[in-house]
């Protein structure tokens, strides 16, 4: 495994892992961190436990690309703003179970992160606390940051700061339009069921032919979702 | 957190896979390597040697699947095989017609060479299965036009173990063939996953070309046949030597066909009784994953007569495949999954959503695919993990299929 490089102005993983190498040389290339989350996910709401962890924020998002889906309740000081106390669960392949378990663990170190740093995080944050994810991977701990924004989001709602509610933080399909999943989601229960009735709602993959196939993806889940 | 055997036992599960080579074959391959390695072109004794070793496997291969030897081509891959076919008669007989006839779930073998066709101006219909992954003979017999030339269905599914009805579709296209007064659509099937189980005869089966994998029959992987039916022509895709009656040229693999015929061989030799028993264990092994855990679904046809009887497949709801395959392989036990994240396309399994599986199914299946060095003992060894791993995975997971709307919509 070679050795990460950051430097101070992107935290972006360098090198990342593919779960089977292209060469063929080696099986696992998840981490010993990421195994370690994997086989041994920590603050993870057991059965039974919902009725007595007392949370005031509770955050659900899920992607279709990869078939995931998370849940995190929080547990957030209203006097120091800390996060005191956090369970999850995910749907999903090894990464994406891996990459909430240590995002637990990130937000609970230290007696809480306070949720202004916690609405900062980034994906990338949590990559390298695992020390790298397989490329294909990267979109499950994406997921990670975007429940704990929904989570902080309700807390804000339950303790009536509105102002406070930041915009759905979603995946970008089309980095030239900015326009998310969250938009194509909009779309088809708008009615939209073709990739024409997208495109003419948002124009959306007409500069990048290549991302076509992901929206196609995307209509076809969120019509099968919701009809 | 879960617990661990005192000793792993390797539990090999994935036959659809691949099947390790059996020693026999290992043993039949050995000379080739380096006493007769010579070029089967060669005129030398050492030459001649594997000139005729090359015949009498092809001699063998012709006689299982009750062929001519001037039949039997040796390619390099059940994939090769399948490419050969597709791309060797659309090619050969574009002139004819542009329309090829096929089924959503083939393997990629056949659907990308299709796909890559049907950029060139070639139209392929693809008949719909049923929710167990079987095509209607009528439904293939319908879609028949004047310029199909090129009919290709998989004997059985390599995901779900649906047998197709092959003879049934051949016996009606002779038919066809006949009322129309045409030789054509020809008519293609991959048997890679049926070889070992199910019948070759190809007179039985009325196909005109067949394809056969040596690395799914316990011979050695890179090796396979495309039977051709005398008569039909078809265009090959290597140039560059006579090898093969001209249809795929490059010097011989000779261990690897020595090693292909004696595979098929033997499968032909074990064949009903060994059907039978791993038939009898994917039963049990349904039997024992249904009993001890809730919330499963097999996925394709009944184990029976309809099914591929090394193939079991399996959705556990509300947890996900790769996570499953992960814990499995943590004791030893080797499966695979429709799941997504495995996929290069983070598109759970297309043959699984073609039989109607929503994508939350889809993602939560294994396919358990047994073989001969498999007992009952394996499947014992487990169950006694399978059920604590479902049910932890399920503790991590928020979904809930039993609720029928998305909580999002609630």
């Amino acid at each position: 495994m070679n050795k990460k490089k950051t430097t101070k102005k992107s935290t972006k993983v360098k090198k990342s892992f593919d779960v089977r190498g292209k060469d063929g040389t080696s099986g696992w290339l998840y981490t010993d961190k990421v195994k370690d989350h994997f086989f041994n996910p920590r603050n993870f709401m057991r059965f039974g436990e919902e009725k007595k962890f007392k949370f005031n924020g509770y955050g659900r998002v899920g992607s279709p690309a990869c078939g995931d889906e998370m849940v995190l309740w929080l547990q957030i000081d209203p006097k120091t703003e800390k996060i005191k106390d956090c369970r999850w669960r995910t749907f999903g392949c090894g990464s994406a179970i891996a990459s909430t378990s240590v995002l637990s663990e990130m937000i609970k170190r230290k007696g809480g992160m306070v949720i202004d740093k916690a609405l900062k995080l980034k994906p990338q944050d949590i990559m390298k606390e695992l020390g790298g994810l397989p490329d294909r991977k990267v979109h499950c701990s994406v997921l990670g940051d975007k429940a704990l924004q929904a989570a902080i989001n309700d807390y804000f709602r339950k303790t009536k700061q509105h102002d406070r509610i930041m915009v759905e933080g979603a995946k970008v399909v089309d980095p030239d339009l900015k326009i998310t999943d969250k938009d194509i989601e909009d779309a088809v229960l708008d009615g939209a069921q073709t990739l024409e009735d997208i495109q003419k709602k948002l124009k959306v993959g007409a500069s990048k032919p290549d991302i076509i196939p992901s929206i196609e993806e995307l209509i076809r889940f969120y019509r099968e979702k919701y009809f | 957190m879960l617990s661990k055997p005192k000793k792993i036992r390797q539990v090999y599960f994935d036959h659809a896979a691949t099947t390790p080579v059996d020693k026999t074959v290992v043993k039949s391959m050995m000379p080739y390597f380096t006493d007769v390695f010579g070029n089967p072109s060669s005129l030398y004794k050492i030459g001649r040697e594997a000139q005729s070793a090359i015949s009498l496997a092809r001699k063998t291969v012709a006689e299982i699947i009750h062929a001519l030897p001037e039949n039997i081509i040796f390619t390099g891959s059940g994939t090769e095989s399948d490419n050969l076919a597709i791309f060797g008669i659309a090619f050969a007989h574009k002139s004819i017609g542009k329309h090829i006839i096929s089924i959503s779930i083939e393997h990629h073998a056949v659907l990308h060479p299709l796909e890559e066709l049907e950029k060139q101006g070639f139209e392929i219909t693809y008949v719909k299965v049923d929710k167990e992954g079987k095509v209607f003979t009528k439904d293939i017999i319908k879609a028949i036009r004047p310029d199909t030339i090129l009919i290709s269905t998989m004997y059985a599914n390599n995901e779900i173990g649906t047998i197709e009805p092959i003879a049934e579709i051949g016996r009606e296209l002779l038919r066809y063939r006949k009322e129309n007064k045409t030789a054509y659509p020809y008519f293609h099937t991959d048997a890679c996953q049926a070889a070992g189980y199910l019948d070759l005869d190809t007179e039985k089966l009325h196909v005109d070309l067949m394809t056969i994998n040596g690395g799914k029959i316990y011979g050695p992987k890179g090796t396979g046949v495309l039977y051709v039916r005398r008569g039909v022509k078809i265009k090959p895709l290597v140039f560059g030597g006579a090898q093969e009656k001209k249809v795929r040229a490059g010097t011989e693999n000779v261990p690897g066909i020595i090693g292909l015929a004696k595979a098929l061989e033997l499968a032909q030799k074990s064949g009903p009784k060994e059907s039978e028993r791993v038939r009898k264990l994917s039963a049990y092994l349904w039997q024992q994953v249904s009993k001890k855990i809730d919330r499963v679904k097999l996925n394709g046809p009944q184990i029976g007569e309809d099914r591929l009887p090394n193939n079991v497949n399996i959705t556990f709801e509300d947890v996900e495949g790769e996570a499953m395959l992960l814990y499995l392989d943590e004791y030893g036990i080797m499966c695979s999954t429709g799941s997504a994240c495995t996929s290069e396309s983070l598109e759970p399994s297309y043959v699984l959503r073609a039989i109607g599986l929503s994508y939350e199914y889809a993602h939560g299946s294994l396919r358990f695919s047994l073989g001969k060095e498999n007992t009952k003992e394996d499947i014992d060894y487990m169950m006694k993990y399978l059920p604590e791993i479902v049910k932890l995975l399920r503790e991590i997971s928020p979904v809930n299929m039993n609720s029928k709307k998305h909580p999002k919509y609630k």
